[in-house]
């Protein structure tokens, strides 16, 4: 984001007029890479693109998007799709909020700040699967949570098959995410300039003041691009989900990669090629915004 | 009265961040715990939650065992290794899966950052219209989600026929583009003055990128490839679509699908899931605190 970036901005690069062996040396660094990506990602993408229109992958025969509106009265696609935009929803304001306030919080003067960066951290080096044992013990319908609640006179709840179930992913996903989101917020905030702040407290701003006149608006690039990074994150959410129900879960937690999973089995090509295009459109759409952002206010913020 | 306000803060800010710092740290700490007690004292513990599976599946709830609590301990009543010694010595399949994620991970971890370090190298020697265009593409397909992406990983597996072998998930790991982006980002950081003192001094493209290019981004190359390892250690989507051969399934999928009956076992294997990432995150925070700063924005 445009606060880490500055110093990086501001290395000058000079546009020069590249000769021709130039192109060619960057192109030898270039190709093993680049002709990965074009085999293995974008050629078969464009082929998904062409399966998405057509009735099916041997008779071929143009049927221009009624796949598409197959699958979006698909009740399965529509309850998937729901699901994850609940879910992100929820999840991502969450997400952004209390990462923020955990990087705040290290900024203040206590005691032991690198542990708990570490501690804070940590979610994110221990890989889901290790830990979805413990969520069960915890939620489950005899399990710890609902007895602690049972200490508050609260009616137990069947957190894995409820309309609840969303509050426990979520739980997990603020849990592993919270830590990455965290390092980008003190990183945005240690490359708030110093002096600006100093200026402020000399003129006795409080430190309310501070933070919401100076600091949020030069967090502003950042919270935006951690919303964003949320919201893609929020998408993968399904690997959380099957390690922690399996292939078919609890109807409100059935996201779009089971979808995607189940169609992969049948192996029904219209299904998933129109599938995968439409979450390939959303997603450009939301990556445009990322762009759009960062270029509109990375500037505002810088000059 | 200005101190003791301050004071109070203190207590308070530091009291916050310790239920935080709690709450991190509990699920990662009771596994571990768990993962020592015997067998007996899991059944005991747990009884009540994981037998209703092998009773009833789906259906409705065996309710002989409501009245039953479980015992959420953090310190076992023994120490007990036997859950250990049964995963290493007796289940050679559970040491068959966990090898089953090394040869998943390592070679996507190698491989991916050799070659992204060129392709980085040219992003960062070489600029342009065309060089924008392309960098974006990668920007784009690495915050693609899996839904998208394994699609088209999935067709061209079947036309190479590598489906239900390894290499339908190492050949796409091979040349994902996260480690370009971020490599990118960390050359982009080397002064152009540098290279060009290079240049006048008579020195190739090739002995740029190896002589300096390579040696300054050493602490780059350790932030990617912690930052891949994590996330490829974690991987359930591709095995699930690729591989239908259980045996060859990373101990991440089979995790989720251990027989409820061997809880205890679960536990242990848990945990040893857990020793590789969490001794490089011991070693490597600073680089990994690092990475994740540089990963910031989405520009080049």
């Amino acid at each position: 984001m445009s606060n880490i970036e500055e110093t990086e901005e501001k290395i000058p690069y000079k546009k020069t007029s590249l000769s021709k062996k130039d192109k060619k040396n960057a192109a030898i660094y270039l190709t093993p890479s680049l002709l990965g990506v074009l085999l293995f990602f974008v050629i078969p993408f464009f082929v998904v693109i062409f399966y998405s229109l057509v009735d099916n992958p041997i008779n071929k025969e143009f049927v221009f998007f009624d796949n598409y509106i197959n699958i979006v009265q698909n009740s399965s696609f529509q309850q998937a799709a729901k699901n994850t935009a609940t879910f992100s929803f929820v999840a991502v304001p969450l997400a952004v909020i209390l990462s923020l306030g955990m990087a705040i919080l290290l900024e203040q003067n206590i005691p032991m700040r690198s542990q708990f960066r570490t501690f804070f951290l940590s979610p994110m080096m221990v890989p889901v699967a290790s830990i979805v044992l413990i969520w069960q013990v915890l939620f489950e319908y005899h399990g710890v949570v609902n007895e602690w609640l049972a200490v508050f006179g609260i009616e137990p709840v069947d957190w894995f098959k409820s309309s609840y179930s969303q509050i426990v992913i979520v739980i997990l996903f603020l849990w592993k995410n919270l830590g990455y989101n965290m390092i980008l917020f003190m990183a945005a905030l240690n490359a708030i300039p110093r002096d600006v702040l100093e200026v402020a407290t000399l003129d006795s701003a409080s430190s309310f003041q501070i933070f919401w006149y100076i600091k949020l608006r030069y967090l502003s690039p950042t919270i935006l691009f951690v919303g964003i990074l949320s919201l893609i994150n929020s998408f993968k959410v399904f690997r959380e989900v099957y390690l922690l129900t399996g292939d078919y879960p609890y109807d409100t937690l059935y996201m779009l990669q089971h979808f995607m999973n189940n169609t992969f089995r049948s192996l029904d090509y219209q299904k998933l090629s129109s599938g995968a295009i439409l979450m390939a459109l959303v997603m450009v759409v939301v990556i445009g915004i990322l762009f759009f952002v960062e270029n509109k206010f990375g500037k505002d913020v810088e000059g | 009265m200005q101190s003791v306000t301050h004071i109070f803060k203190k207590i308070l800010l530091t009291f916050v961040a310790s239920v935080f710092a709690i709450s991190f740290l509990l699920p990662t700490i009771l596994t571990v715990a768990n993962s020592f007690m015997s067998q007996q004292e899991i059944s005991s513990n747990y009884g009540v939650i994981f037998n209703q599976y092998g009773e009833t599946e789906y259906g409705e709830r065996n309710t002989d065992y409501v009245s039953e609590k479980v015992n959420l301990k953090f310190i076992p009543d023994m120490v007990d290794v036997s859950q250990y010694s049964t995963v290493l010595l007796k289940s050679p399949e559970y040491l068959m899966k966990f090898w089953n994620s090394v040869i998943l991970v390592v070679p996507i971890v190698i491989v991916q950052i050799v070659i992204a370090l060129g392709a980085a190298y040219s992003f960062t020697r070489f600029r342009g219209r065309l060089r924008e265009i392309i960098f974006f593409l990668y920007v784009a397909l690495m915050l693609m989600p899996f839904q998208v992406t394994l699609v088209p990983n999935y067709l061209v597996a079947d036309w190479l026929h590598i489906l239900d072998t390894r290499w339908s998930i190492l050949l796409p790991g091979f040349f994902a583009p996260f480690s370009v982006y971020l490599l990118t980002k960390f050359m982009r950081r080397i002064p152009e003055s540098l290279i060009e003192a290079a240049q006048l001094d008579g020195a190739s493209e090739w002995q740029i990128f190896t002589r300096i290019c390579i040696p300054l981004c050493k602490g780059a190359i350790a932030s990617v490839a912690i930052l891949l390892f994590i996330d490829y250690w974690n991987m359930v989507e591709q095995p699930l679509i690729m591989l239908s051969d259980v045996d060859m399934h990373p101990l991440s999928v089979f995790l989720s699908q251990i027989n409820t009956g061997e809880v205890g076992i679960a536990f242990a294997i848990a945990t040893i899931y857990m020793i590789p990432t969490i001794l490089i995150f011991l070693y490597g925070e600073e680089y990994l605190v690092d990475g994740i700063s540089y990963s910031g924005s989405v520009k080049g």
